[in-house]
């Protein structure tokens, strides 16, 4: 049946799971593109048989163009619902994608994240007077101004705001200012302890 | 109006549930696409030949305006089913039926064939038996297993599911008082249980 390896884009996109990106399938576009071209050129040909006065071929182009548009659905549908998990993916990793995900990821995609990082990062400077406002954060209503936390994993040396420099070691405890530790929270590195 | 047609052009689950197939009859012969039916011999598609094709395809073939194909009802919903489903819609395998049974069935209605009505009332009327039993279920199952729960329902059933469970567990960590404490993202945690995964499967 036409169209089916656009549907199999499609498919394949929505089996995937929260926190994961399939690898950039550009064998199965191409397929796909060139589906579609020659689709295109056996619509041009039998709309120039017609011109030149053959009739009845009608029916063939209407369902041939049917299965154009349907192809260019499905590829759009696959593009933008990859830019959609992508550009979530920022406000959960942060601007720093994982290793594996950005493998994953096409030369476009990877100009895209680029370019909202950077688009959001200019937004976030001009709110307020003040340099800016981090929307990332505080995306829980802010109880205190410090956090007890515990490292769950080795992090290296982290600096503070008033200049010490402190070792996230596996299992050390430290208490930190909130606004410096949600994102290393958020990425579970540390573990907010609650009494 | 215009960006809520935009979104449902780029919805995955719409794509999926266009594709489902519908009965057609050849009205008029279809030049050169012979090989779409694989029974058959011919280069052309034969006036009178029977097949299968998928809803997005049967609807741009027939439609008010043109009338290359005509449309008969998937069996899924006519009279036999439509029967089982006012006798007890709860239950009903919609998902084997389906599995968008009610998104389907929804475009079906747009070719106002002789049984559109009685379809369009069992689906509404389907759905309204159904959607207590999906709440009631939703609302009630804390930390258990739920793919028995879901197994027998509808896609889009399926997504009410899953709101109904975000609710409850958001609840449940507000009456514990956990919403206080901050917590890793669910899309790290997922995201590092399938790395632990396929680090494990290689090593």
């Amino acid at each position: 049946m036409l169209a089916e390896k656009a549907l199999e884009l499609v498919r394949e996109l929505q089996r995937t799971t929260d926190g994961t990106l399939p690898p950039f399938n550009e064998d199965k576009v191409r397929q796909v593109l060139e589906e579609m071209k020659a689709l295109f050129d056996q619509n041009q040909q039998d709309v120039s048989a017609t011109v030149a006065g053959e009739s009845g071929l009608f029916a063939g182009v209407q369902l041939r163009h049917a299965a154009l548009e349907r192809n260019k659905r499905c590829l759009l549908a696959y593009l933008y619902n990859r830019i959609q998990k992508i550009r979530n993916m920022r406000w959960e990793f942060g601007s720093v994608l994982p290793q594996d995900i950005k493998y994953n990821l096409s030369e476009q995609e990877v100009q895209w994240f680029n370019k909202y990082n950077k688009c959001l990062a200019n937004y976030m400077r001009s709110i307020g007077t003040a340099g800016g406002l981090d929307l990332t954060q505080d995306m829980k209503p802010p109880k205190t101004l410090y956090v007890e936390v515990r490292c769950l994993m080795d992090h290296g040396e982290f600096e503070t705001q008033d200049g010490n420099v402190i070792v996230l070691k596996k299992n050390s405890q430290h208490f930190l200012l909130r606004s410096e530790c949600e994102h290393l929270i958020r990425q579970g590195i540390l573990e907010h302890m609650v009494h | 109006m215009a960006l809520e047609a935009l979104e449902e052009y780029y919805d995955l689950d719409d794509i999926l549930s266009s594709n489902e197939k519908i009965p057609c009859k050849i009205e008029m012969p279809i030049y050169r696409l012979g090989y779409l039916d694989s029974s058959s011999i011919y280069d052309d598609l034969l006036p009178g030949s029977k097949m299968e094709l998928p809803y997005w395809m049967a609807r741009s073939l027939c439609s008010r305006k043109r009338h290359m194909v005509s449309v008969e009802l998937p069996k899924n919903y006519r009279e036999s089913y439509r029967e089982i489903l006012t006798a007890d819609a709860t239950v009903v395998d919609l998902h084997k039926l389906g599995p968008y049974y009610y998104s389907f069935g929804t475009h079906l209605l747009k070719y106002e064939l002789p049984d559109s009505p009685d379809v369009a009332k069992i689906l509404v009327k389907a759905f309204q038996t159904r959607f207590r039993k999906v709440m009631d279920s939703s609302q009630n199952a804390y930390n258990e297993d739920t793919s028995k729960l879901t197994e027998k329902l509808d896609e889009s059933e399926r997504l009410l599911f899953k709101a109904g469970q975000l609710g409850l567990n958001d609840f449940i960590r507000w009456e514990t008082r956990q919403t206080e404490k901050l917590t890793t993202s669910d899309m790290v945690k997922n995201h590092r249980k399938r790395k632990r995964a396929i680090m494990e499967d290689t090593g």
